[in-house]
This record gives structure tokens, sequence and C-alpha cells, in this order.
């Protein structure tokens, strides 16, 4: 026997995360790729909705996470299209490694891409909307990582379930959507607070539902993920 | 199916449905405020709250299933999730008609409202998931898990109407309606109760067919002897 | 039936497994003789693939029990993982990433020590060394397949599952792989082949398993 550590889950996971950054660096067209089409996803809701500066100022905190959640549906599916290809996934838990680590893996992943996406679309969603960042950088990077984490942790479940149906493409968001409409929600709303300013005090309650949200899911998701990729 | 199954509930879902409609109709007094309009309630709500009921049988089915599995957990789910649908599409129709004449449309972002839609459409995606999985094993825990995190979506549902605020009236607790239109929403009540059980038992003896036809279940097991076979297996000097 | 003789790397109480309606494999039982290793025969469709599944705990039994080295392959799952490695017809290998880094992350998730010089070896081992920076993309499937017999390697196992170990190779490939087998073996590994090549099979292998249907039969 060939001489080895023991290896824990935290390592795991960030063995397995340190692989799909990786291909994501190596792959890295296809990231471009995702990011011009979130940008182009802002573009058109301006002309979607015709030239009234007002109201895209208005509503630029829900169209940016728009932008982002069409964005995660194709990045999600990507990520877990990578692991079906040559049955990657059957040789990473055949390893073995444990599948909650393939869980976190994924979903920090994930994570961190749509949250490297939130931050190149910011300044698009600035100059596209003319909005100004009222309330402060702190606050706007907490709704974002929030709302990040909020999108990846059930949509890591639910793609890894869509890539073996049929009509992949189809199912995922279709399940997902549905269920990310609270954090959407108030990710969105928290964007706006930050943008128009709150004088109310209201972004503290948004935030609150969107780590509430996190805990349920990314707890959930951790519980019942072995069950999805073990036979 | 035993008799009372097969014919006794449903008509005593008929009898109560009809007692009930019928006091709800002609009986109860019409509301102050909204008149004749009103007396949707006696349908509308019972079949809100048979929505609900299913719903919650179809998670309690989810989690049942993945602690033990068997086809019989995965046919109740299905068929809960369906009845569940069906009855909740009907409330919100229901709903919207008697929207219209009350608050002037058919349809409110009111919260409540909005969160029955997306409850209804991530049951839909449950359902779409169950057709799409060929592998019967696969799609029962898949279709569980997603049962299990759409479920977490109900008390968001339920209590949304306190979170926000909504031009939805709260949900009225007997104490504060006439006691004229407590006795016939009971009724009715039951009566739906009924006919969702009716459909529920139809629907999941439905399933749990589908589901013998799709697997060979254990009992159809190859019966021949295994010894003799793996004493057959041939050494190779 | 008498007990499956202790010190067995391989048993096979009863085991069925079922897709939908059809029973892929179907009521086995078998065990291997201490320190032999098994060639498995059969169709296309006969349940080989399945089998060997089975026993890499990529799939659960039906009914049944998998035992691997007197473990049970459901209970104790994790620890009949680290034993076995399984070379399939999916080879396992990140297409974007190259030869090198699909060892190194194998290597990183068994902490194996020293693990860029033991990739390195491997990929000598298995003449890659021209070509370890090349994402797995570029390769042909010769190539893959060696790439994969080094993954395979790297788990240094106590049972190896072959799934067509010469598919796809060339006679100089093929050479190869029976060069790898017999080390592995002489380096107390046992080995379950499953081929279409009946000769190279029984050249390499003590037992065999002919399958027809998911049952064992005579060949």
């Amino acid at each position: 026997m060939r001489a080895t550590r023991s290896v824990g889950l935290l390592t795991t996971t960030f063995v397995l995360l340190r692989k799909d950054l990786l291909i994501e660096w190596r792959t890295r067209a296809r990231l471009n790729a995702l990011i011009f089409f979130a940008m182009a996803t802002l573009l058109l809701f301006s002309f979607a909705l015709g030239p009234d500066t007002k109201l895209l100022e208005r509503n630029a905190g829900g169209y940016l996470w728009l932008a982002i959640l069409f964005a995660s549906v194709l990045s999600l599916g990507e990520s877990f299209r990578v692991e079906t290809e040559n049955a990657c996934l059957d040789g990473v838990r055949l390893a073995p490694a444990n599948a909650r680590a393939i869980f976190l893996s994924k979903a920090v992943g994930n994570a961190l891409l749509l949250l490297a996406l939130g931050v190149v679309l910011v300044p698009v969603m600035v100059a596209l909307y003319g909005v100004k960042i009222v309330t402060g950088f702190g606050d706007l990077a907490g709704i974002l990582v929030l709302g990040c984490l909020a999108l990846s942790a059930p949509g890591t479940v639910y793609a890894a379930i869509s890539s073996n149906a049929r009509a992949r493409d189809v199912l995922l968001p279709l399940l997902l959507f549905p269920l990310v409409i609270p954090a959407l929600l108030s990710a969105a709303k928290g964007t706006t607070l930050v943008l128009q300013g709150d004088p109310m005090h209201q972004l503290g309650s948004w935030q609150g539902l969107l780590l509430g949200f996190n805990l349920i899911y990314w707890g959930l998701g951790f519980v019942l993920f072995p069950r999805v990729i073990e036979d | 199916m035993n008799k009372f199954v097969k014919w006794g509930l449903p008509a005593l879902t008929l009898g109560l449905l009809g007692w009930g409609w019928w006091l709800g109709l002609v009986w109860a007094p019409p509301d102050r405020e909204m008149g004749d309009v009103q007396r949707i309630m006696y349908v509308h709500v019972p079949l809100q709250w048979m929505a609900m009921m299913a719903m919650f049988i179809n998670f309690v089915a989810a989690v049942t299933y993945l602690l033990r599995q068997s086809w019989k957990t995965d046919a109740l789910a299905e068929a809960a999730a369906e009845v569940g649908l069906l009855f909740g599409t009907l409330g919100m129709i229901t709903g919207s008609i008697w929207g219209r004449p009350t608050w002037g449309v058919y349809w409110s972002w009111d919260p409540r409202l909005t969160s029955e839609a997306i409850l209804l459409v991530a049951y839909t995606g449950y359902l779409v998931l169950r057709r799409f999985v060929e592998d019967p094993d696969k799609r029962a825990v898949w279709s569980a898990v997603v049962a299990i995190i759409g479920a977490v979506n109900l008390p968001i549902v339920w209590f949304s109407v306190r979170w926000w605020r909504s031009l939805h009236q709260t949900q009225s607790s007997p104490k504060t309606v006439d006691p004229q239109m407590v006795l016939p929403l009971r009724v009715a009540a039951f009566g739906m109760l009924g006919l969702m059980i009716v459909f529920l038992i139809h629907r999941y003896r439905i399933a749990l067919s589908e589901r013998n036809a799709e697997v060979a279940l254990p009992e159809a097991l190859p019966s021949d002897d295994p010894a003799q076979r793996a004493s057959q297996s041939s050494k190779v000097a | 039936m008498p007990p499956p003789p202790s010190g067995s790397a391989l048993a096979l109480h009863d085991v069925s497994k079922r897709y939908g309606r059809r029973w892929a494999v179907a009521r086995l039982t078998y065990a291997l003789p201490p320190g032999r290793s098994l060639l498995l025969t059969g169709h296309n469709g006969s349940g080989k693939t399945t089998l060997l599944r089975l026993i890499a705990t990529a799939l659960s039994p039906t009914a049944g029990r998998v035992e691997v080295l007197g473990r049970d392959a459901v209970e104790d799952r994790d620890a009949v993982r680290r034993d076995v490695a399984l070379l399939s017809h999916a080879s396992f290998l990140y297409e974007d990433l190259t030869a090198h880094q699909n060892l190194m992350v194998l290597a990183r998730l068994l902490g194996v020590d020293a693990a860029q010089d033991v990739a390195d070896t491997l990929l000598t081992r298995v003449g890659l060394t021209r070509r370890t920076d090349s994402p797995v993309r570029s390769f042909s499937a010769g190539m893959r397949k060696r790439l994969a017999i080094a993954r395979l390697l790297m788990k240094s196992p106590a049972l190896a599952l072959l799934d067509e170990p010469f598919g796809e190779l060339d006679p100089a490939g093929i050479h190869d792989m029976e060069g790898v087998i017999a080390e592995l073996k002489a380096g107390g590994t046992t080995v379950v082949l499953a081929t279409h090549l009946i000769e190279q099979g029984l050249s390499l292998c003590e037992e065999r398993l002919h399958l027809q249907d998911g049952r064992a039969v005579a060949a």
C-alpha cells in the first residue's frame, strides 16, 4: 500500500473546490461567455423597458439579480456537466470522497463564481442604469455574498438531480426558480435599498431573511445531498 | 377496495358537500360588506385547506420514503402532490373569482396569493421531474428530496400573511365570524376532506399499480435455486 | 450452501440488482478463493459491468450482500472504496485538466504522500511522459485508457476491477496492459477482469465466472 494520510471532510472539500476552480480557470473562455451573457441581460432590460431612466434606476437591483439568476442556471448546469462527461462524479465518490464534501465544494465553487460575476456586473449596472451606491460598499458586498450563497446551495442540489434527468436544461430552472424567489426578493430589495438609501433601516431585516434562507438550504443540502448522488 | 371506501365515502362526501353548500348558499346570512359574493368562501376556503393538507401529506410521504424505501410511500407522495396541485389550482381560481368583485381585480400581487402561485409552480416542477426520470428508484429518491426542499416553502406561504402587510384578509378564527357562517364552512370543509381522500385513494392505487408495472417487485425475483447456479461457474486451471 | 472461505477477497451472497423491470444481476452467489483472480465473461448486457459496479460500490445491490475483503460493501462502504479501484468504460477523467492534474486530484483525495513524484512515476509507467501537461480533451481513446490505468494504480488497490481493459488499445497497448495486470497480481492485488478477449483473460486469471442474463452459468 502507498503511504497515505487520512483525509477529512474539510480537506476533501478544499481539494475538490480547488479542482473545480482549476477547471474554471482552464476553460475561462466559458467563464467569459457567461459574464458577457449576464451583461447582455442587463443591457436587454433597458431595451425591453424603453429609455425611461427613472424606471431603470428604480429597478436596478431587481435587474442585477435577475441577470445573476439567469447566469446561475447556466453555471450550475455546466458545473455538473463537467462531472457527468466521463462519469467523473463516480470517479470522485469512489475515490472515496465524502458526498457532503462534494456538495460543499460545488456549492462554494458556484457561489464564488456568481460572486465574481456580481462584482463585474455592479459597475456595469451603475453605468447602464445611472445608479449610485448610497449606503456603502460594505452593505452591497454583504447582500452580494449572501445572495450568491443563497442561489448556489439549493441550485447545487437541483443541478445534481437534473443533470441526470431528461430535458435537464428545462428542468433545472423549473425546479430552481420558484424555490429561490424568497432569496431573489430579499437580495433585490436589499440591493435597491443600498442604491436608493435606507431611511427606514430595513436593510438589516432583508439581510436577516437571506441569512435564514442560507442556513435552511445549506443545512438541507448538506443533509440530503448524499441521497441524491449515491445509489 | 372495501365497500366503505368504494361507495360509502363518496356518498358521505357528496352528502356533506351538498349539505354544507346548501347551508352556505341558502341558510347562512349574506356577508355584511361583500353580500352574496362572499358565499364562494364555502368552496374556496375548504379547497385551500385541503390543498395544504395534501401537500403536507406529500411532505410526510417524502420524508418517510427517504427513511424507509417503499413503493407505497412513493406512490402516496405522487398522489398527494397531484391532488394538492389540483385543489390548489381550483382554490386559486375560485380565489380570483372572489377577488374580482371584492378587490376589483382577478389577481393581486398580495404576498399570500403570490406565495401560493410560487408553491403551485414548485409542485408542477416536482411532477415534471417525476415524468423526466425513467429509473423508478432514482425518481423516487430525487423527487422525495425535491419534495422536502419544496415543502420548506409551505410555512413561508402560510405565515407570509403575517410577515408582509397585504390586502388579503388575515385568516379569520371562528370567533370573529358569524356562527351561521362557521357551520356551513365546517360542513363543507369535511365534505372537501372526504373528496380529497377519495381522490387520493384512487390516485394512490393507480400510482402503486404503475410502480408495480414498472418494477418487478422483490417477490418477483427469479426463483430458481441460486446454489445450483453458482456451483456451475466453471473453474479454469 | 457452505459459507465462503475466510480471507476471500470477494464474496457475493445472493446478489441481485434491478433496473426498472430488468434484473441486471440475479441471485448471484460466488466466493473467490483467496489469492486467485477472476475472469468475468459473458455477452454484452449479461451483467458484467453491473456486477463490477456493485463490487466497486458505485451501485448498491437491490437484494443480497457484496463482501470485499470480508467487509460489507454497503455497511462499510468507505473502507471498501479505499481498497477497491475500478477501471470502467467511463474514464473518470476531467477533459479540461491535464494528465498530471487528473492524477493529482485523486492523489490529494487519497492523501498520498509525495503526490507529485508518485504521479510522475505513474505517468512514466503507462507511457504518457510526453503528454503529462496536455489536457485530456486532446487525448486519443488509447491514451485515455492509459491515463485511466495510471489513475487506478494511484490507489494501489487490494482489489482491482477491470472492465474491458483491452478495449480501444492497439497491440502494443494490450501487451502493456497485460504487463500491468501481471504486476498488480505480483504485488498482491486481486484482479477481477471482464473482457471479450477470452485468450488474454484466461492467461491472466485462475478462476472464471460466465454470466448470462445476470446469472452464473457454465461457460
